[in-house]
């Protein structure tokens, strides 16, 4: 734990898998440098890692006016207790008032671990981040300019916002994607700050036998169009129907939590608060009630059309379009009428051609 | 050699199956009215507990923090093979977040002074995923997050795949460790019909002092005492008192516990009220669809 420090800097981990960063940290740059510039601090990213110096031009042009860069052999296949050891020393030595993570594989292995030999506060999976003052209901006790930790909680019929007032770094992971990359601004640069790896009396306890690569299964991200599923779809064979229609319009598969546990679809398909955020040109609910994880994660698209049998569903709240009705009726006409649009569209072409 | 295991378990809403009566009026979830269930990925976590212990000897024990009622989880370990459990109960518990938590259930685990610990990889009524890395930091045990398959424990050494996010990886440590465990590493394996015969009676000392101040409702607190006492020395003597500890039997420093223990307070909480949808209906016939698909067409979202 440190003491509240109102100086303090806002830092991102800026978390890199052999020697290239991951998209989570620059994203957490362009929220990091508003709320850095909200507190009137500078924007910094720790960037442990074996030969990763390089990567501290990207995190300049993302926005951080300072990179902590610590470069260690030992530092170059993740392992929790020297990634933890580095963190821990950094924070110790230059106190920072926020530190982000993003909720991949490696920031919530490494965050809570650092929370916990911090004994500082962490709060999981936040959707949003501001800065805000806070009271005690209890003490009255007032606090200025604290981070407000956002996120859906409790089957996602509430937002918390969570706040850590006393027990410094207030410290939170947000999911890839949540945030919106910021723009690359290219020849702007950073104060590089290199320490030591501090690792003395540390053991890295692991033997790594294998290492294997996967390559994700889909880029929702890079998505125009998603063609989401939820329970409602009923099968693995029934979301056939979601894959065509997708086909058709040259779109990606996704699908809500509640289909990824049914086993409908593989993870990588999942969209929304514990899984990926997107912003599509138009998403496409089939079957997918809503609940305010899931519609985190795809409201900002710029068209949604929902399918449902419940005109009750939540997520017609979010929807541009609303066809109440059951999909295995609905999609077999969309598709057949995208494909008379594609007519209409070579026809158009022709004509003009 | 024998390993002994510690399985740290949570019974949790059933928030995946949220029904139309556990929504109170006003659109929020009335947590009452879900049902309690087994997280389920701690039973992931107890199978590879009890599959450590049918190789190679040992003992599973299974640990949960909640009220009275969390004895439910308890006596499903025990009917499919845990060989003993614990409930960590106790109000000064009370609004923990992860971090006093964890500090509560190392102090517990500490008692075992255990080989190995083993954690599903996140609650369902949380998702935080933050529990068990950090009761590995304040025991000082090696952490390996994310088990997708274990592959096993030789002289003292685990074995295990595990997934790194971008991939995966075979990595083996020295013991003790503690590791969160995937849905994908395991099947639970059913409860034993013999077990379930046998501990179904299973009971907490509170669960049964709740029943005896239900089946005597007219008797004074001596008269109830009395019985209470009777029936938890019946249990204790067939091997069915489920052992309930406090935070004192865990010698828990109470300002890591708690509302004291917890760095992390609730800001503020809103009801998601869902405002009337702007949306425009379709209806589902081929006229309207062909013309939605049109309007898409012409604004450039599709095509």
């Amino acid at each position: 734990m440190i003491e509240a420090n109102r100086q303090g800097e806002v830092w991102v981990f800026a978390e890199q898998t052999d020697g290239r960063l991951s998209d989570v940290p620059l994203e957490l740059m362009s929220k990091g440098r508003e709320l850095a510039d909200t507190l009137g601090v500078p924007l910094a990213a720790a960037l442990p890692g074996a030969d990763v110096g390089e990567l501290a031009d990207r995190l300049a042009e993302h926005g951080a006016d300072k990179v902590y860069v610590v470069e260690d052999e030992r530092l170059g296949h993740y392992q929790t207790a020297g990634y933890n050891a580095v963190l821990c020393d950094l924070i110790g030595r230059y106190k920072p008032q926020v530190v982000l993570f993003g909720a991949t594989a490696i920031g919530r292995d490494l965050a809570p671990t650092v929370a916990s030999a911090m004994k500082c506060g962490l709060t999981a999976d936040c959707t949003d981040l501001q800065i805000g003052d806070h009271t005690d209901p209890v003490t009255k006790e007032h606090f200025e300019k604290l981070l407000l930790q956002i996120r859906p909680a409790f089957g996602g019929n509430i937002i918390a916002t969570i706040v850590n007032p006393k027990r410094w770094p207030q410290m939170a992971t947000v999911r890839e994607g949540v945030m919106r990359m910021s723009e690359r601004r290219e020849g702007r640069t950073a104060k590089i700050v290199r320490s030591e790896a501090k690792l003395d009396g540390v053991t890295l306890p692991l033997t790594i036998e294998e290492h294997h690569r996967r390559a994700k299964k889909v880029n929702l991200k890079a998505a125009r169009v998603i063609v989401a599923g939820g329970a409602g779809v009923g099968s693995k064979e029934n979301f056939r129907l979601l894959w065509d229609l997708a086909n058709v319009l040259g779109g990606a598969v996704g699908g809500s939590r509640a289909a990824v546990d049914l086993g409908y679809i593989d993870h990588d398909h999942q969209v929304g608060q514990t899984g990926t955020t997107v912003r599509p040109a138009l998403y496409i609910a089939v079957g997918i009630s809503g609940a305010v994880q899931h519609r985190a994660g795809m409201q900002e698209s710029a068209k949604i059309l929902a399918i449902n049998t419940d005109p009750e569903a939540p997520i017609l709240s979010v929807a541009h379009y609303g066809i109440v009705g059951d999909f295995q009726d609905v999609i077999p006409k969309l598709i057949k009428a995208i494909r008379g649009g594609e007519h209409i569209l070579q026809a158009a072409e022709e004509a003009q051609a | 050699m024998g390993y002994n295991c510690v399985v740290c378990v949570k019974q949790v809403p059933d928030t995946k199956n949220i029904t139309g009566e556990a929504m109170k009026e006003d659109g929020t979830v009335n947590r009452g009215a879900l049902p309690a269930i087994f997280n389920p990925e701690d039973l992931n976590a107890l199978e590879a507990a009890l599959a450590v212990r049918d190789e190679h000897g040992g003992t599973v024990t299974v640990i949960t923090m909640g009220p009275p009622a969390a004895c439910e989880v308890l006596r499903a370990s025990l009917e499919r093979g845990a060989d003993d459990v614990v409930l960590l109960t106790d109000r000064r518990a009370a609004a923990s977040d992860t971090l006093a938590t964890s500090y509560i259930l190392s102090c517990a685990v500490r008692k075992f002074n255990p080989h190995i610990v083993f954690c599903g990889r996140q609650a369902i009524d949380g998702d935080t995923a933050q529990v068990g890395p950090q009761m590995a930091e304040k025991l000082g045990f090696t952490l390996l997050t994310y088990m997708e398959e274990l592959l096993g424990v030789t002289d003292g050494r685990l074995r295990l795949r595990r997934n790194a996010g971008s991939g995966w990886e075979v990595v083996s440590c020295e013991l003790p460790a503690l590791v969160t465990v995937m849905e994908t590493a395991n099947t639970p394996r059913p409860k034993a019909a013999r077990k379930i015969m046998k501990f179904k009676k299973a009971r907490g000392a509170a669960e049964v002092a709740k029943a005896v101040a239900d089946a005597m409702p007219d008797a004074d607190d001596a008269a109830r005492r009395a019985e209470v006492e009777k029936r938890i020395a019946a249990l204790e003597a067939k091997g069915l008192l489920i052992k309930q500890w406090t935070l004192d039997d865990i010698e828990a420093d109470l300002e890591w516990c708690g509302m004291s223990g917890s760095p992390t307070k609730v800001h503020r909480i809103q009801s998601v009220v869902l405002t009337g949808g702007e949306y425009m209906q379709v209806e589902p016939t081929e006229e309207a669809i062909a013309e939605l698909v049109g309007e898409l067409i012409e604004d450039h979202t599709i095509g």
